[in-house]
């Protein structure tokens, strides 16, 4: 469990990244952060590995404030998935997942193995190994970034936009991969993005961040469609608008979901 | 041309090649006093650019002094340290260190700069010590440009260790000198045909050296994007992120 209290960032030069924020994120669940630029969820995402240190408040793994914690042994224990893959350019896709076990002391047979072996976990081919991250497409380069996260077996996996710089296609099949890659491993998944749908799709608990890095609503995405907390929540993610604004009309008897502008959305089972 | 003719008859004469203070033995000379200037410069000053381009701090600094350093005149320091220290090596060693520095430096610090701010911070999130960071991301990301400081440094001591011979009686500048001081300008010229020979064939190996440092993954890149220059990747010059990315 990871647990925010009362966590306050304000950067040197004055600007606030993010105030008074408290949130719990439940163990072996997916909590996706959501907001437009500027509303300090990558600020947050960094603080549970130490990559930002808070001006006031706690951060706690498992009731452990993270500050007590050495940095660089609190990095290695906990996942880290960046957008754009944030691979090493001169090492190849193999010694990139096992950069954090050889780092950890790992023996260099046993660490390509593992390293092997989680390239076929994330859909990716072993042959692929030997390859540098020029050499791959950006897709193949997220999903050797998340094998990358996975090399430890962490018990949390931080993804900092992992999918905002691949193609829809391809970021509609990162994201069924990484609900497959949970539903398996069951991870403690914090997710940043600015994406409403992503959020909703990937999200058990969603937590939507407005400027100035306050938390406007916390909770699971139906929760958030059927009661958003205030008037900003329900403008960022839609509810009276565009696709997610729904309503039934009958066409032939059967009835039909159409959307705010009445393009047909689906067709309502039973 | 019968002049420069002459240099290389001069050259070929077999009578230069042997005895105490024959071609090979001010050859080595030449290249031996390069090497300990290249050595003692290079302790200096990359250390300092990895410094500096690792941390972003005190580049200014750094730029304003080897600015200052670069202006002045070799001949003339080498004239102040030698009237201070006396003859011998020792003066023409620190002139030529002086000389050396700036480039050493900015090849130094470029190199560590232009490594790609969103890969160290990779690095550091991942749990990469900073030496760590330095060693296995930042030096072999930035060797090309570190060696082309090498590089450039290096054809710098070669041309100028000419001047030893002012004040030694050490390498090839004292065939220069000679033939200067003995009207012998085919000795003359002969002495400065063969440290341009040298500093041509040191240069050729930097510039091989120069391409074989390039990492290869990302050379990958270089020959997919049909690039033959130096590529920079250069996010925001300076401060490494320490704090909230693109936020």
């Amino acid at each position: 469990m990871i647990e925010f209290r009362g966590v306050t960032k304000r950067f040197p030069d004055g600007t606030v990244a993010v105030e008074g924020v408290d949130i719990v994120i439940p163990p072996h669940t997916t909590t996706v952060l959501v907001g437009s630029s500027g509303s300090g969820k990558t600020t947050l995402l960094r603080m549970i590995n130490r990559m930002v240190d808070p001006t006031a408040g706690q951060v706690l793994i498992d009731g452990v404030d993270v500050a007590t914690r050495e940095p660089v042994a609190l990095r290695r224990s906990i996942g880290y998935v960046m957008q754009d893959s944030g691979l090493l350019p001169h090492r190849t896709v193999i010694d990139n997942v096992a950069t954090v076990p050889l780092l950890r002391g790992t023996r260099r047979r046993e660490a390509y193995a593992r390293a092997l072996e989680l390239l076929e976990t994330v859909g990716l081919d072993r042959s692929l190994g030997d390859r540098y991250p020029s050499q791959l497409s950006g897709g193949q380069r997220q999903r050797v970034g998340v094998a990358r996260g996975l090399a430890v077996d962490p018990n949390i996996l931080l993804m900092d936009e992992p999918f905002g710089a691949v193609d829809p296609i391809v970021r509609s099949e990162l994201q069924q991969e990484l609900l497959r890659l949970q539903g398996e491993l069951g991870k403690t998944v914090v997710f940043v993005t600015h994406d409403v749908d992503e959020a909703f799709l990937l999200g058990d608990q969603v937590v939507i961040m407005q400027q100035g890095g306050r938390i406007s609503q916390a909770a699971s995405p139906a929760e958030i469609l059927a009661r958003p907390a205030d008037s900003f929540v329900a403008e960022f993610v839609g509810v009276d608008r565009g696709k997610r604004a729904l309503h039934v009309t009958e066409v032939d008897g059967r009835r039909i979901v159409v959307d705010a502008a009445g393009r047909p959305a689906g067709v309502l089972a039973s | 041309m019968n002049v420069i003719l002459d240099g290389i008859a001069w050259i070929l004469d077999p009578v230069h090649w042997s005895g105490a203070v024959s071609i090979p033995q001010r050859l080595w000379e030449h290249i031996r006093v390069s090497a300990a200037v290249l050595a003692i410069a290079s302790a200096i000053a990359l250390p300092l650019g990895a410094l500096i381009g690792h941390t972003g701090r005190g580049r200014e600094l750094a730029v304003m002094v080897s600015g200052g350093l670069r202006a002045l005149p070799t001949l003339g320091v080498l004239t102040l340290f030698g009237i201070w220290i006396g003859i011998g090596l020792a003066a023409p060693v620190i002139s030529l260190v002086i000389l050396a520095i700036p480039p050493l430096l900015a090849g130094a610090y470029a190199g560590f700069e232009s490594v790609d701010r969103r890969t160290i911070d990779a690095a550091r999130a991942m749990g990469m010590r900073e030496a760590q960071i330095v060693a296995k991301v930042e030096a072999p990301l930035g060797m090309p440009l570190i060696v082309g400081g090498i590089r450039s440094a290096t054809l710098q001591i070669i041309a100028t260790a000419t001047l030893a011979a002012y004040i030694a009686d050490d390498g090839l500048g004292r065939f220069i000198f000679e033939g200067l001081k003995t009207r012998d300008y085919p000795e003359m010229l002969g002495g400065s045909i063969l440290v341009i020979a040298l500093a041509l064939v040191v240069d050729g190996c930097f510039a091989i050296a120069q391409r074989l440092v390039v990492p290869a993954g990302v050379r990958a890149t270089r020959s997919r994007e049909h690039r033959t220059g130096p590529v920079r990747l250069r996010a925001d010059m300076g401060q490494p992120v320490t704090e909230g990315n693109h936020r």
